[in-house]
């Protein structure tokens, strides 16, 4: 009881300074600084329309590389901490019919729009994170309808691997091209897509790496709801 | 007062309100579902503060792959919160 | 007098403080976590917002002149991705602790410990 109203006492005084603090930003006036110069230089230097998009991969490209290592020790933090010698799934009973027909008749299409969003990245609203959760939510539903579905170990683990190097190979050809990492060799050094901005085949390296991006996310989700899913069997004997 | 701004008062006021359940309520997977509900009901504002990008990442983090991983773990772990028993939520205040 | 998007989301930063503080089961204590998030991105994002305009996407008759601020979008794009991966990670903890503990409370868990 003390405790409760000492939190609330605590969380008054918290809100109070936060309501003064924030009287002083005042809601929808503009406020940019380094949004003005980027969003008007975003078309002739990455050849994005999506200025978010631009922001994400070119400009603060190495923080996005910081984010997916991030992304990466996360999943891996997960598979060390429930390793076991012997993992299954112990769901008792399938999912029911609508569940499992509907899985399979909407899975292909909820890949499709998943790898539709990441590949459209530069051009409209999304891009390789949201386009990497929706693949895992396809098949996160695989999961949830059939009682002994396992994705492919074999196969899921290099591609998580090698979208992760294939990030850093494009990086490393910008540093050997250009003069920093990530440069973005295919729009500067080559000047391919200059006339069609606003089209698929444009804004450089940003198609390719958001298309890692999403690959990416989509495998180390993935990884997690199967390293949550399957449990410890014990021996009985 | 036109009738976006009427949908922005509602939306935020059933957002608050469903953050309070996810708090309050003893049972932890409607708890895990009122976090959801705060989550869809925050990708809407998002929608409405013209960040289209972050509202399809939030529908789609929020809504399915963060409610998954909290009922995986509250399958693997126990169902109910065991606060102090024989009183209602307005006694245990 | 603060506009209606600061308060929502202080109110999200505040209760998820609340659970934080106050719950003793640590899953309760995780779903506190994720309402405070929730809280922070919609705050940075209703900072960056400027009125009638659209949204960082600069075609069919969007210029520099009307669009809202892209950095904050673009800084919560990947944190709510982060979010889960790391929400993620915190519930193995969890579930760990229970398998050794048998119990979800942190005062027992504490108590047992020490």
């Amino acid at each position: 009881m003390v405790k409760r109203i000492l939190a609330i006492i605590m969380l008054l005084i918290v809100g109070f300074w936060m309501a003064n603090a924030l009287s002083g930003v005042p809601f929808g006036e503009d406020k940019m600084l380094v949004g003005k110069y980027y969003l008007e230089n975003v078309k002739e230097q990455t050849g994005a329309v999506n200025a978010v998009t631009a922001v994400v991969v070119n400009y603060r490209g190495f923080d996005t590389l910081g984010e997916v290592t991030v992304l990466f020790i996360a999943s891996t933090g997960v598979g060390a901490l429930l390793w076991r010698k012997k993992k299954e799934r112990t769901a008792k009973s399938e999912g029911s019919v609508v569940l499992r027909t509907g899985s399979k008749i909407l899975l292909p299409f909820i890949m499709l729009f998943g790898a539709y969003i990441f590949i459209h990245g530069h051009l409209t609203p999304g891009g390789g994170f949201p386009g990497g959760a929706t693949i895992a939510t396809a098949f996160l539903m695989l999961y949830l309808a059939f009682k002994d579905y396992e994705i492919e170990h074999k196969v899921f683990e290099p591609i998580e691997g090698l979208a992760g190097v294939g990030y850093v190979t494009v990086g490393l050809i910008g540093l050997a091209i250009g003069s920093y990492f990530l440069f973005d060799w295919i729009w500067q050094t080559w000047g391919w897509g200059h006339e069609n901005i606003g089209r698929l085949l444009s804004a450089g390296f940003i198609p390719i790496i958001y298309t890692l991006i999403g690959i990416k996310v989509g495998t180390e989700l993935t990884g997690i709801v199967d390293n949550m899913v399957r449990e410890e069997v014990k021996d009985n004997d | 007062m036109n009738c976006i701004v009427c949908i922005e008062y509602i939306i935020v006021a059933v957002m608050v309100l469903s953050a309070i359940f996810a708090v309050e309520w003893g049972d932890l997977l409607a708890a895990v579902v009122g976090m959801t509900a705060v989550s869809l009901f925050a990708s809407v504002l998002f929608f409405f503060l013209q960040a289209p990008d972050v509202a399809m990442t939030e529908a789609a983090i929020g809504a399915a792959m963060s409610a998954a991983v909290f009922i995986f773990a509250i399958k693997r772990t126990q169902r109910y919160e065991s606060e102090e028993e024989g009183a209602g939520w307005w006694l245990r205040w | 007098m603060i506009s209606l998007y600061y308060f929502g989301a202080i109110s999200l930063i505040l209760i998820g403080m609340y659970a934080v503080l106050v719950k003793r089961n640590l899953l309760k204590m995780l779903v506190g976590l994720s309402i405070m998030e929730t809280g922070v991105n919609l705050l940075l994002i209703s900072i960056g917002y400027v009125s009638n305009r659209t949204a960082p996407i600069l075609s069919e008759g969007a210029t520099p002149q009307n669009t809202v601020d892209p950095i904050p979008q673009a800084l919560v794009l990947t944190a709510i991705v982060i979010g889960v991966a790391t929400t993620a990670l915190a519930l193995t903890v969890v579930i760990n602790l229970y398998s050794k503990y048998k119990t979800l409370d942190v005062e027992e868990i504490r108590r047992l410990r020490g």
